[in-house]
């Protein structure tokens, strides 16, 4: 069953003619994750954020971007996990969505990787409905797994107040 | 192609295809007010320029359409498919002739008669089928003549063939009559060759491509401003040179990219001295138009969006505002009026005047129009000043030209001038002298994108308010908190609670708080939830003050308490993100001076999330009374006066009841025969404290006076209830319980969220003079004949209300439920000499009461007079159509009586089925 199921996910990625995948990497509660490098605008170290009252809860507020505004979506929040420690300094990854811009919060940014598409599985069915929600798939990496993030799903935000 | 017509046809060009979509929407939602009102603006708004171009067809076809739109927006008419096709097709019929008269610069020939009768139909609501589409088959009546337009000689190019042949049509006609016209105008629509030709070196830019410019260069200067101050503290280094270019350029180009914006207000008054010329010609009347300040520049945005109030406004001080020439001789002013534009820079707002030295404006007639309208009453309006009073011109559907005319007097003016310059952030004012002229003072922003902002911190965060919308900063302290700094002269403004809800008393005027931090829920959740009851407690400082702004929403205020004020900054609005769209409370957001983020409270979103849009209009600017742009009134909703009794009771009495609010000075306050009595315009007045003592140790007492006649001729008695405080003014609807007899309490309502009692007045006059109520001892005959009258009021509360007021003027009164009760005793054979009936009433209405009346039994001759909320001329006209002799409304009890006065003597003159009665039974006697 899961030999079916690597099957048809390689057999969609067979046609494109590309045989790798480019991602930037971040960690969130000590999980890895990639989004792919194409949907990322800009990485953001530790930014003032300006809170928004009564926004949905996800929105952590708003930011500066060279005289753009940009609103700060808590990525640990939108994927049910605890808030980070406060002594965290998050980084941000700025997406674009419908020509409005959003930075998600990530405890860390690490190194853009190229990642053979072979490595690419579907979503182990065990996976909590939280992260199913948002993660197209994993990578098999050395030793550990890489959740790929659907960027389009994570910025659309209901706009129920918190 | 002259200018003015070539803007026209853009203008109207756009208006048309606004009022498509408009109509569509309008006949899924046929209820919707505001398409259906932008509708009716549209049209108006081609109607009217066509008089002023001289387009006799085409303001032939808009005032008939619009004639239709009218009796739609004052609820006679019903939006069904078959009216929306009647106008779309007006609309048609509009565009071929616009596209005429693109093409050839004259109105093409051609008869609209089948198309107007069919709308004079569907207006007098026949639901003629007469099909647009036969509209083009009709042959045209008039022969090939050049067309009517004579008057306005515009500079139109002259024309195509088509019109050479018509300028010698007397003489023998050789050739053929040219095909209907109608006909051949959509291949003219379709050559119309784009000759918008390009005039002088411009190209035209979207507004986002300078939005973005706009946003880049402003960065480009925070950027420059932070090398700056860190170039400053570095002695010596190379930077030095370079950066003095870099920041000069900066801001050159800073400059360079606000001019795109920018043009001079001339621009939008280019058309006016034509305007004025042919105004002044129409009219018969002498008029100088004085420009001053036309090379004032404003942002380009904003320029469009005032031209069209300015047209309007000068427009308006021709046609009312100045006399006519034998007038102004009359009065020994210089026979020219005169008209003054002047526009100037002040405080980053351009301030635009339109000044006439004419008639000023007429109180009396605006008076007389807001009763007739039923915007507001007359105790409203006596507590009013002149400047409140002059402003109902602002109203929507307000207008006091007597005719309905094509130049004006269809309500859409001022109304529309008011919303419009409202729409930019900008204000509008008006002072007018009897005889002397009336000034317009227009305030706006210079420039949409970016405005003058107040920056407040509430909690841990920072907003911007528009400072447009402020209108002070007040500094005050709880009641009952920080006695110590009672002697502060700096704070003399105390916040004040009404079961819980704090309240400002701001010179006498009660201003509705609301506390940022509760709203916005900036405190952390552990004390959210304690917030009604510590509400603003978080807000105050050590020294027990509070800081509050006063935001204006709208004709209203509403006080914000903030923990902290900073400074007023320039800031670029920006749209929020889609995600955030959804909260009221912000209408935008935008970066500082220093880089950061910051929210831009939006006050009227404010008020709305804390309910008190508009809820103390009484106190300025206007009456309560949220007129609809149907112009009804709100038939079930009454204004009430609350106010305090004791610590924390609140009260309230319908406005109608009580004549006047005085507050009168302890020393006033006199004692005779042991009861607290005060010198009231020349007689005593006993006063009545309605907490049962009366405290001496108030420097002021909050009196309500009843009187139970203004009539004027002075018999009349006055009672003064001395009342805590005077809170408010509420128009709510009313649902009044009935208590068992709990003395001096009609019943409790729910008033404006909360659980109210309604006084009883009738118990409290009683309380000042127990024979109230009693028939004054030297009435006529001794008393033999009092009339007998009959109250017809579905509503407990209402009659409760009434029969107390007709009592005291001396009536006989009998209340009942509904009408058919009320027919039931006259066929018991009960007689009244008057009947009054509610209008709006369960099972039989008003007006199939008063026709059941009229068609057979003992009553038919019998003065019936309606009651009702609803005062609109429409509805006078119906009640009158039914068999009302007169139609009075709710709460207003002098027109009540004035009217049953007027009715009974009318009676004994006609001396019908009624014995005689002299009229006023009570109260003409006593005087």
């Amino acid at each position: 069953m899961h030999a079916h199921a690597t099957m048809s996910a390689i057999s969609a990625h067979e046609a494109a003619p590309r045989q790798e995948e480019v991602f930037v990497t971040l960690s969130v509660a000590d999980q890895l994750c990639g989004i792919p490098v194409l949907a990322v605008r800009d990485v953001l170290g530790p930014q003032a954020i300006t809170r928004i009252p009564l926004a949905p809860r996800e929105v952590a507020g708003s930011l500066n971007l060279r005289g753009r505004i940009v609103t700060a979506i808590d990525l640990r929040c939108r994927l049910c996990l605890p808030p980070a420690p406060a002594e965290t300094a998050q980084m941000s990854i700025v997406a674009e969505q419908a020509g409005e811009l959003y930075a998600l919060l990530v405890d860390q940014v690490s190194e853009v990787l190229s990642l053979p598409l072979r490595q690419f599985e579907a979503n182990p069915p065990t996976l909590p409905q939280e992260w199913a929600r948002f993660s197209t798939g994993v990578y098999r990496l050395q030793g550990r797994l890489m959740a790929v993030l659907d960027v389009g799903h994570l910025l659309a935000l209901s706009t129920e107040p918190a | 192609m002259d200018d003015l017509l070539s803007d026209f046809l853009t203008e109207t060009n756009e208006s048309l295809a606004e009022a498509d979509l408009a109509l569509v929407k309008l006949e899924q939602e046929p209820q919707d007010a505001p398409t259906l009102s932008l509708i009716f603006r549209l049209v108006h708004t081609i109607k009217g320029t066509c008089g002023f171009l001289g387009l006799p067809r085409l303001e032939r076809v808009a005032h008939a359409a619009e004639n239709v739109l009218g009796r739609v927006r004052d609820g006679v008419l019903p939006v069904t498919p078959d009216l929306v096709t009647a106008i779309l097709s007006s609309l048609d019929r509009i565009k071929l002739i616009v596209a005429g008269l693109a093409s050839n610069g004259v109105e093409p020939d051609g008869s609209d008669a089948d198309l107007i009768l069919n709308l004079e139909a569907v207006s007098e609501g026949k639901t003629q089928q007469a099909p647009a589409t036969s509209v083009a088959t009709q042959p045209p009546a008039p022969p090939p003549t050049a067309p009517p337009h004579t008057a306005p000689p515009h500079t139109a190019p002259k024309p195509t063939s088509q019109e050479e042949t018509p300028s010698v049509p007397a003489e023998a006609p050789p050739e053929p009559p040219p095909p209907p016209p109608a006909i051949e105008i959509p291949p003219a629509a379709e050559a119309q060759a784009p000759e918008q030709a390009l005039a002088g070196q411009t190209i035209r830019v979207g507004v986002d491509v300078i939005e973005n410019l706009m946003t880049l260069v402003s960065e480009l200067v925070l950027t420059r401003n932070q090398l700056l101050q860190q170039a400053r503290s570095q002695e010596n280094s190379g930077f030095t040179g370079p950066l003095q270019r870099l920041s000069h350029i900066t801001s050159d180009l800073q400059e360079g990219v606000m001019k795109t914006r920018m043009q001079p207000i001339g621009n939008a008054w280019n058309k006016l001295p034509r305007i004025v010329r042919d105004l002044a010609r129409e009219l018969g009347k002498k008029i100088e138009l004085t420009m001053l300040g036309a090379e004032t520049e404003l942002d380009r945005q904003v320029l469009e969006l005032i031209k069209d109030p300015l047209t309007h406004m000068v427009r308006n001080s021709g046609d009312h505002g100045l006399e006519t020439t034998a007038e102004r001789r009359a009065v020994g002013k210089p026979e020219t009026g005169r008209i003054t534009l002047n526009a100037f820079h002040e405080g980053g707002h351009i301030v635009i005047e339109i000044a006439d030295d004419g008639r000023g404006l007429p109180i009396d007639r605006i008076k007389s129009k807001v009763l007739s309208k039923g915007l507001a009453t007359e105790a409203d309006l006596a507590a009013m000043s002149d400047e409140a009073i002059q402003r109902f011109i602002f109203r929507a559907g307000f207008s006091t030209a007597a005719a309905v005319t094509a130049v004006s007097g269809r309500g859409v003016g001022m109304d529309v001038v008011k919303t419009n310059i409202e729409r930019i952030g900008g204000t509008i004012e008006l002072k007018s002298r009897p005889g002397e002229g009336t000034v317009f003072t227009i305030k706006i922003p210079l420039t949409l994108a970016i405005v003058s902002a107040l920056i407040v911190q509430a909690g841990a965060e920072r907003f911007a308010i528009p400072q447009i919308s402020v209108v002070e900063l007040v500094r005050a302290r709880e009641a009952g908190l920080a006695a110590a700094n009672d002697d502060r002269e700096t704070v003399t403004s105390v916040v004040e609670r009404i079961n819980g809800t704090p309240v400002l008393r701001l010179r006498d005027r009660l201003l509705p708080l609301v506390s940022l931090d509760d709203l916005l829920r900036l405190r952390e959740p552990a004390h959210q939830h304690t917030s009604t009851a510590a509400l603003a407690a978080g807000n105050t400082k050590a020294d027990g003050t509070l800081t509050i702004i006063v935001a204006k929403v709208g004709a209203s205020h509403v006080g914000l308490i903030v923990d902290r004020v900073f400074d007023t900054e320039e800031i670029v609005v920006k749209p929020v993100a889609p995600v955030l769209r959804h909260i009221s409370m912000f209408s935008g957001n935008t970066i500082l001076g220093d880089g950061s983020v910051i929210m831009i409270l939006d006050p009227s979103g404010i008020a709305r999330a804390s309910g008190i849009a508009g809820a103390s209009d009484g106190r300025h600017g206007g009456p309560a009374t949220p007129t609809t742009l149907t112009g009804e009134a709100h038939t079930d909703k009454t204004a009430m006066l609350l106010f305090r009794v004791g610590a924390s009771d609140i009260k309230a009495v319908p406005l109608g009841l009580v004549a006047r609010l005085e507050n009168i000075a302890q020393d006033r306050v006199e004692t005779a025969a042991g009861l607290p009595v005060t010198q009231y315009r020349g007689r005593l007045m006993r006063l009545v404290p309605m907490s049962g003592h009366l405290d001496t140790t108030k420097p002021h007492q909050a009196v309500l006076v009843f009187t139970d006649s203004n009539t004027g001729i002075g018999g009349d008695r006055r009672m003064g209830l001395i009342v805590e405080e005077i809170v408010d003014v509420v128009e709510d609807t009313m649902n009044i319980e009935l208590s068992g007899r709990r003395e001096g309490v009609l019943g409790t309502a729910i008033i404006a969220g909360r659980a109210t009692d309604v006084i009883d007045t009738s118990f409290w006059l009683t309380q000042a003079q127990p024979d109230w109520f009693d028939k004054p001892a030297d009435v006529a005959d001794g008393g033999s004949h009092r009339a007998r009258l009959l109250v017809v009021e579905d509503s407990d509360f209402f009659r409760q209300m009434i029969v107390p007021v007709l009592q005291a003027a001396g009536y006989e009164v009998i209340g009942v439920s509904d009408a058919a009760r009320a027919l039931a005793l006259r066929d018991n054979g009960q007689m009244f000499q008057a009947v009054i009936s509610d209008i709006e009433m369960p099972g039989m209405d008003g007006l199939g009461f008063v026709r059941a009346i009229r068609a057979q039994g003992a009553w038919s001759n019998l003065p019936v007079i309606a009651l009702s909320g609803r005062v609109s001329e429409r509805d006078i006209d119906r009640g009158r159509e039914a068999g009302f002799t007169d139609y009075v409304g709710k709460f207003s009890q002098e027109a009540l009586l004035a009217s049953l006065r007027q009715c009974l003597a009318q009676g004994v003159t006609q001396g019908g089925a009624h014995p005689p009665y002299p009229e006023a039974p009570s109260l003409r006697m006593v005087a």
